[in-house]
């Protein structure tokens, strides 16, 4: 059987770079403008929320006894657990040469870092007082105390910022040759502005715009020039941040489930925790690379490069880590049952039938039943289909991270210690936002840096091949 | 005055560029390059270029890495102000594992991509081959070999027919002499 093409329509290279470079060279869409104008206002929730709880205090969040890691932490999961298919997709599938990885590596390195930003914010403005987080970091102040190394928290604050800081060296070495390309069609694009523009001012502000261009991607392509030295160099580190990137993503998550288990409490304090949670996040990943990739391509026509194949690809691996995230539900009530732990029987119990069981129940139907469609061709075909059901994946793998840090907190050894948790206005206010921030930082980078690793594509093209066969 | 830099020879395939690498390595040029607009796959082999030291880079980061993480929890917990937490030791080598290990990553992969500036000479501001009239299409669709004038084997008109010899769609004398 032929391998299906990873590039439709036989498209050359001066396609490619032109289909690419085009999303950043043409001018601004209306369409831009009415989504970042929305994502603006909506990213203006968050600041909000975090002003009145900076003034305030950390009870404006409905952080109370017992529950006082509340939607922060739950928020923080989500968000971090989304960043990670796209350091699956950039790393994991280069290591086991998934070509298909190179039409959404780029747009989904870039969800990866903006979720990250998006989930700093929730620890970050927990710990109360928000100008002392610092203390976070091993940095010498004048109390003259060090973090705890002992901790999960502390584990947490390097596997983050890690995380972090390798996925914005990933994604920008990634983008070099790329931005060299745009840099390089700069004087075209400028001339052929300077043609249609008409008046002064027009011209003024053309000859303006484009001498920024010219220094944005002049300095970030850094002289890049294609030279084969070079690309022998490049190809050597890419590989080597994939491998290093790889173990990285796994133990962020891992880090971040330890936090949970290494607590006693229980419903948390399971060694199941470090593979569930990393199969979570790579399905939530997907689940949101889906929702962000559909619209995208259909808006600028990039059916020829992110193809169904692709589309299936993707479906595949939501389908394979949802059914491992229901497993491994299947797997909690089991050991729960088999450990014969009255304290943790009672957890899972009371999660699917007790006070929060309306959670629960959510989340087992997103991210149980909703992953199974990904079975037949025909659902995986049905585009519409297939962007309603990565919603659902994203509603559902955050109601996964509610059910987990409130269900336990709230009902836990002593009955008199129980309470039921509800957020307050603050606290879905300042969630919300955090979409309106992931969508702003979204359309700029749509905006301004190449969407897809176009580079990358070509090499991967039947042109591409010196052998002339495939 | 403009000083030579060297012949461009401008290639419209990845195949044909990849013979004429081959041809000129055969000729035994030594100050020679190719530039492609992406990874072309097999052509390190056909200019018979060493591995790269990247590599090197990367493991001299992860090492400093690991040994900055046990080291800081060692001197914070045990040294400098050891403080007792839920009766555990001071230092061990298994708590501070996962602060180890994330530092290994992270001064590992500042080593990757530091190593790859250092071996290619990057950032770079100008490069003669940024004068030639068509270097817009070197990083977009067209494939080029460059013979610099500093090669011994370099003769102004033995090597241009040389290049002529491999088909080239063209072949242009990139000047050393930066335009503005």
């Amino acid at each position: 059987m032929p391998r299906r093409p990873i590039i439709e329509n036989e498209r050359n290279f001066t396609w490619i770079t032109q289909k690419i470079c085009g999303i950043v060279e043409g001018r601004t869409p209306a369409w831009w403008w009415v989504a970042f104008t929305i994502s603006a206002t909506v990213a203006s929730f968050t600041l909000m929320g975090l002003i009145y709880l900076v003034s305030t205090g950390t009870g404006v969040w409905g952080l109370r006894n017992p529950v006082f890691w509340g939607w922060a932490i739950v928020n923080f999961v989500f968000w971090i657990g989304i960043g990670h298919a796209g350091t699956l997709i950039s790393a994991i599938l280069c290591l086991l040469k998934q070509k298909w990885r190179t039409s959404i590596n780029r747009a989904a390195e870039a969800m990866t870092i903006f979720a990250v930003v998006c989930a700093g914010i929730f620890p970050l403005f927990h710990v109360g007082r928000v100008w002392l987080a610092w203390w976070l970091f091993p940095l010498p102040n004048a109390n003259a105390i060090w973090p705890n190394f002992r901790s999960p928290l502390e584990w947490d604050v390097f596997a983050v910022s890690t995380y972090g800081t390798v996925s914005i060296l990933f994604w920008y070495m990634g983008m070099i040759p790329d931005l060299a390309t745009i840099r390089d069609r700069v004087p075209m694009i400028f001339e052929d502005r300077m043609s249609k523009a008409k008046t002064v001012v027009q011209k003024g502000f053309e000859r303006f715009y484009f001498g920024f261009r010219k220094l944005f991607y002049g300095i970030l392509a850094m002289g890049w020039r294609g030279s084969n030295r070079h690309w022998s160099n490049y190809e050597m580190a890419y590989l080597l941040l994939a491998g290093l990137s790889t173990p990285l993503v796994l133990s962020v998550h891992t880090v971040v489930s330890f936090d949970f288990a290494v607590a006693n409490l229980p419903g948390w304090h399971t060694t199941i925790f470090p593979p569930y949670f990393v199969a979570g996040a790579i399905f939530s990943g997907f689940g949101m690379v889906l929702t962000l990739m559909l619209p995208l391509r259909a808006i600028f026509g990039l059916q020829d490069l992110i193809t169904q194949y692709h589309i299936d690809c993707m479906c595949k691996i939501c389908l394979a880590t949802g059914s491992m995230v229901g497993y491994a539900y299947g797997m909690e009530f089991f050991i729960a049952w088999y450990g014969a732990n009255p304290y943790e029987g009672f957890a899972f119990i009371n999660r699917a039938f007790g006070p929060y069981a309306w959670a629960y129940w959510i989340m087992i139907s997103c991210n149980v039943i909703t992953p199974q469609f990904f079975w037949f061709k025909w659902a995986r075909e049905n585009l519409a289909l297939v962007w309603i059901l990565s919603c659902f994946i994203n509603v559902g793998m955050w109601f996964e991270r509610f059910v987990i840090t409130v269900s336990s907190l709230a009902n836990d050894f002593m009955p008199s210690n129980w309470d039921y948790f509800s957020p307050t206005i603050v606290d879905i206010f300042t969630f919300f936002g955090t979409f309106g921030l992931f969508g702003v930082l979204f359309l700029l980078f749509i905006r301004f840096l190449p969407l897809l690793a176009f580079a990358e594509i070509k090499s991967v093209s039947k042109q591409a091949d010196v052998h002339g066969h495939h | 005055m403009s000083k030579q830099y060297g012949y461009l020879a401008l290639f419209d395939s990845a195949p044909a560029v990849y013979h004429a690498a081959q041809s000129v390595r055969e000729a035994g040029f030594k100050k020679w390059d190719v530039l492609t607009p992406f990874p072309v796959h097999g052509l390190d082999g056909a200019m018979g270029l060493h591995r790269s030291k990247v590599p090197v880079f990367t493991l001299c980061g992860g090492v400093i890495g690991f040994f900055t993480g046990m080291f800081i929890a060692w001197y914070m917990g045990q040294f400098d102000y050891p403080l007792i937490v839920g009766g555990k030791p001071f230092f061990s080598p298994i708590f501070p594992f996962p602060v180890a290990y994330e530092l290994t990553i992270l001064l590992a992969a500042f080593g990757t991509l530091g190593g790859m500036f250092i071996t290619n000479r990057l950032p770079m501001h100008y490069h003669p081959v940024m004068n030639y009239d068509k270097f817009r299409h070197l990083t977009d669709d067209k494939f080029a070999v460059v013979i610099e004038a500093d090669d011994e084997l370099f003769s102004e008109t033995e090597t241009r027919e040389f290049l002529q010899s491999l088909n080239p769609e063209e072949i242009a004398v990139i000047s050393d002499e930066e335009d503005e």
